[in-house]
């Protein structure tokens, strides 16, 4: 055992040699006021941003870049006015409030964020509604949303499909989940912006790299644990403190900030029908497909994927027919923690990076694992996007901010009335 | 480097605010988690309730302070059995899954824009302190003596809270060993040990899970009523998933099903947080330590509780007093 704990610290610290060197790439001496607009997630470019002294001095005029941010830097620390022309935005956002003035301190040698959250023309929540669209509009929004649930409800998906095989073959409910999918992120980030890799090579660099450190957790860490004979609980408080220490290393290797990509990241979006979409979007939502059916056709086809499902079924009596049961366990961590940081980019793609990306988007993942039904490899993929669909479309009656609400108080209804899930089996739930 | 300063907040924090209605919080942990079996990761949504109670039956509808008590004790209770209808059917995973999924949605609904009128958006709520504190029998003035070298004071107002705090987890506990003593303790011990032979002799199983789901809820509860009155304001987000962790740490480090594990628990959680807090800010600041900033420390004390929940549950899953035997933490 003690073994096991010192290679998990051995792993963990080959990992902060990895990343140690990019997350510091940008430490630059920063006195002004800096921010990003986004606009659902995609950022803003070109929004004019005026910023003037207290007294009314103009300090400088800059416009957001291709990644939606701006930033000036002032001489002076003090109280400064900053000033967003509504004119320059793009056509369909205003800002949220309708106040385009913020009034920022800035700190010695400390660079402060300003906010100004955009929505779409006539959103929620504001008075001037759009009666005039009527209908139409609504359904427009309705298949914008749609749109948009469906990819979040893909991401969900591939996630939860690793958390729900490595639920069904160990029993371990994996908490340090999200920590996975974080994990992909920063490192595709680590190598696209820290060593100027391309994004998509990154991205296979990174979903292998997970792979190997999925198998290496599982070789060294929860194998070792199985072995012990660790009860479920056990590991279950175990892995809550694994999310705790990986996701604080994330905050000190990475960085507090939000981060995106160097490709890809302002895409003006394309008109089908009555939805917009970035192309990103689309060929990460048909990545994420393909995934999907190439795992669930190696689960239902190969010998394998036959294996690990026996194994979910009845570890005792798949190992006493002959089947490997460590060996498929390992084979499932390693792919469950590869396609796990695939939706950890695909994740980064659509919004941004964050050390808390992972931890923000868990208890969806959980949802949409058991509302299809703990430990069911397709449960998860079903549950999932009923997830993603039920937040966006759920934002057309609901505030945007209180859309996981309505997600999580499904989940509890649906256990009400099915306990085992959309797919679950009756027994599974003892 | 400020020793002087370290040891002074260390040894404060042994007995603090912070180690009060953490203790609370954990004593209503171990109920649930030591004594039954329970595995609620929501913990943080009943002192959030009880907090909010309080804060929102004073602010915003102006009563008095002790009608926010009783206000914020009811809602905590209302939680506890609306938590439990769903979930106390359910296996072990699911309940922590579901009253995660549950203490996050109190969250989300305090902190939204929507209902900023009533419970004041992600900035909380404050001034509904004023109340408590008339009550103080201490004169203004700091409180404390020097140990040595080493000040330790604490001011007035911080000092009732600590006074009425620990009454209260004095109460508590008494309370938990009293009615872990009593038929109907060994009923809860004896669920967490195998559901089902309870089941044939006769007990209804899921009354006696959500009585222990109401105490707990309501002793936990405390703690958010002494987060509130201590620090004059209630915030969503210290109501996170986080909060309900650390708390599960303390107990587990203290020691499950044992009375005065939890309180040992967060009074050392407390004690080796604020010296490793206070020691590596001091070691950056004085340039000793220097491959990281000071809120890099900030962050790495937290990768330390994570790493010693780890090998608490590795090396040693009955904490400091805990009896292994006694531990609801194989498969079920």
């Amino acid at each position: 055992m003690r073994r096991a704990v010192i290679a998990f610290t051995a792993f963990l610290g080959g990992l902060v040699f990895l990343l140690v060197g990019p997350a510091h790439a940008d430490p630059a001496d920063c006195q002004g006021l800096k921010g990003t607009l986004t606009f659902q997630g995609q950022p803003v470019n070109g929004a004019r941003i005026a910023v003037s002294t207290e007294g009314g001095q103009p300090v400088e005029t800059v416009t957001s870049n291709a990644q939606g941010a701006w930033d000036v830097q002032v001489e002076d620390p003090g109280r400064y006015r900053v000033t967003l022309d509504p004119a320059s935005l793009p056509q369909n956002t205003e800002i949220r409030g309708g106040n385009n003035v913020r009034t920022p301190t800035v700190y010695e040698g400390n660079c402060s964020s300003v906010l100004f959250a955009l929505q779409a023309k006539g959103a929620a929540g504001q008075q001037q509604g759009d009666e005039a669209g009527g209908s139409s509009s609504f359904w427009t929004q309705a298949a914008q949303l749609t749109f948009e649930g469906l990819n979040l409800g893909l991401i969900i998906a591939l996630a939860a499909l690793g958390l729900s095989l490595i639920y069904g073959t160990t029993g371990l409910t994996n908490f340090a989940h999200g920590e996975l999918v974080t994990l992909g992120a920063i490192l595709a980030y680590a190598f696209n912006v820290g060593f100027g890799l391309h994004l998509i090579p990154a991205a296979v660099c990174a979903v292998i790299l997970a792979g190997i450190l999925g198998y290496g957790q599982d070789r060294f860490f929860w194998g070792q644990l199985r072995r012990r004979g660790t009860g479920t609980v056990a590991m279950m408080i175990i892995s809550i403190g694994v999310a705790l220490f990986l996701r604080y290393m994330y905050l000190i290797l990475f960085s507090p900030q939000t981060e995106s990509y160097a490709q890809y990241t302002a895409q003006p979006g394309i008109e089908i029908g009555p939805i917009s979409a970035a192309p990103k979007n689309l060929v990460a939502m048909g990545i994420e497909l393909l995934v999907l059916v190439i795992v669930g056709i190696a689960l239902l086809r190969t010998r394998t994927g036959k294996a690990a499902r026996a194994v979910a079924d009845n570890p005792a009596l798949a190992a006493s027919s002959g089947i490997n049961v460590d060996g498929v366990i390992r084979i499932i961590w390693t792919v469950g923690a590869a396609i796990a940081a695939l939706a950890g980019i695909m994740l980064g793609l659509s919004q941004n990076l964050k050390y808390t990306m992972g931890q923000d988007i868990l208890l969806l993942i959980f949802a949409g694992v058991t509302l299809g039904g703990l430990g069911t490899a397709f449960g998860a993929l079903v549950g999932s996007l009923v997830v993603g669909l039920f937040i966006q479309v759920s934002t057309l009656w609901v505030p945007p901010e209180l859309k996981s609400v309505g997600a999580l108080a499904v989940l509890i209804i649906v256990l009400l009335v099915r306990p085992q899930g959309i797919l679950g089996r009756r027994e599974r739930i003892g | 480097m400020d020793w002087i300063t370290i040891f002074s907040t260390t040894i404060k924090s042994a007995v603090g605010v912070e180690t009060v209605l953490y203790a609370l919080a954990a004593i209503g942990i171990n109920i649930h988690f030591g004594y039954t079996g329970l595995l609620n990761f929501g913990q943080a949504a009943f002192m959030a309730v009880a907090g909010y109670g309080l804060a929102v039956t004073v602010t915003v509808m102006g009563l008095p302070f002790w009608v926010g008590i009783v206000i914020g004790l009811v809602a905590a209770a209302i939680l506890a059995l609306l938590m439990g209808i769903p979930t106390l059917h359910l296996r072990a995973d699911y309940l922590a899954i579901v009253t995660i999924a549950v203490a996050e949605i109190i969250r989300l609904v305090f902190r939204s824009v929507a209902f900023k009128d009533i419970f004041g958006g992600s900035d909380g709520q404050r001034g509904f302190s004023g109340g408590f504190q008339a009550l103080n029998p201490f004169p203004e003035g700091d409180y404390g003596f020097n140990l040595g070298p080493i000040p330790i004071f604490f001011p007035h107002w911080q000092l009732w809270v600590m006074v009425v705090g620990w009454l209260l987890i004095a109460l508590c506990c008494f309370i938990v060993f009293l009615l872990m003593k009593s038929p109907w303790g060994r009923v809860l011990k004896a669920i967490r040990e195998d559901e089902d032979a309870v089941r044939s002799l006769g007990k209804n199983v899921f009354s006696y899970k959500m009585q222990s789901l109401v105490l707990g809820g309501v002793i936990g509860c405390l703690g958010g009523f002494v987060y509130g009155l201590a620090y004059g304001s209630v915030q969503p987000d210290v109501f996170g998933t986080e909060t309900t962790f650390f708390l599960y740490t303390m107990v587990i480090l203290g020691g499950a099903a044992r009375v005065f594990g939890p309180v040992i628990g967060a009074m050392l959680f407390w004690v080796l947080l604020v010296l490793l807090n206070g020691t590596l800010s001091e070691a950056v600041a004085a340039g000793v330590i220097t491959f990281i900033d000071t809120s890099q420390a900030g962050a790495l004390r937290y990768v330390f509780v994570g790493l010693g929940l780890i090998l608490l549950l590795v090396f040693r899953p009955q904490g400091i007093f805990g009896d292994k035997r006694e531990i609801a933490i194989d498969a079920r």
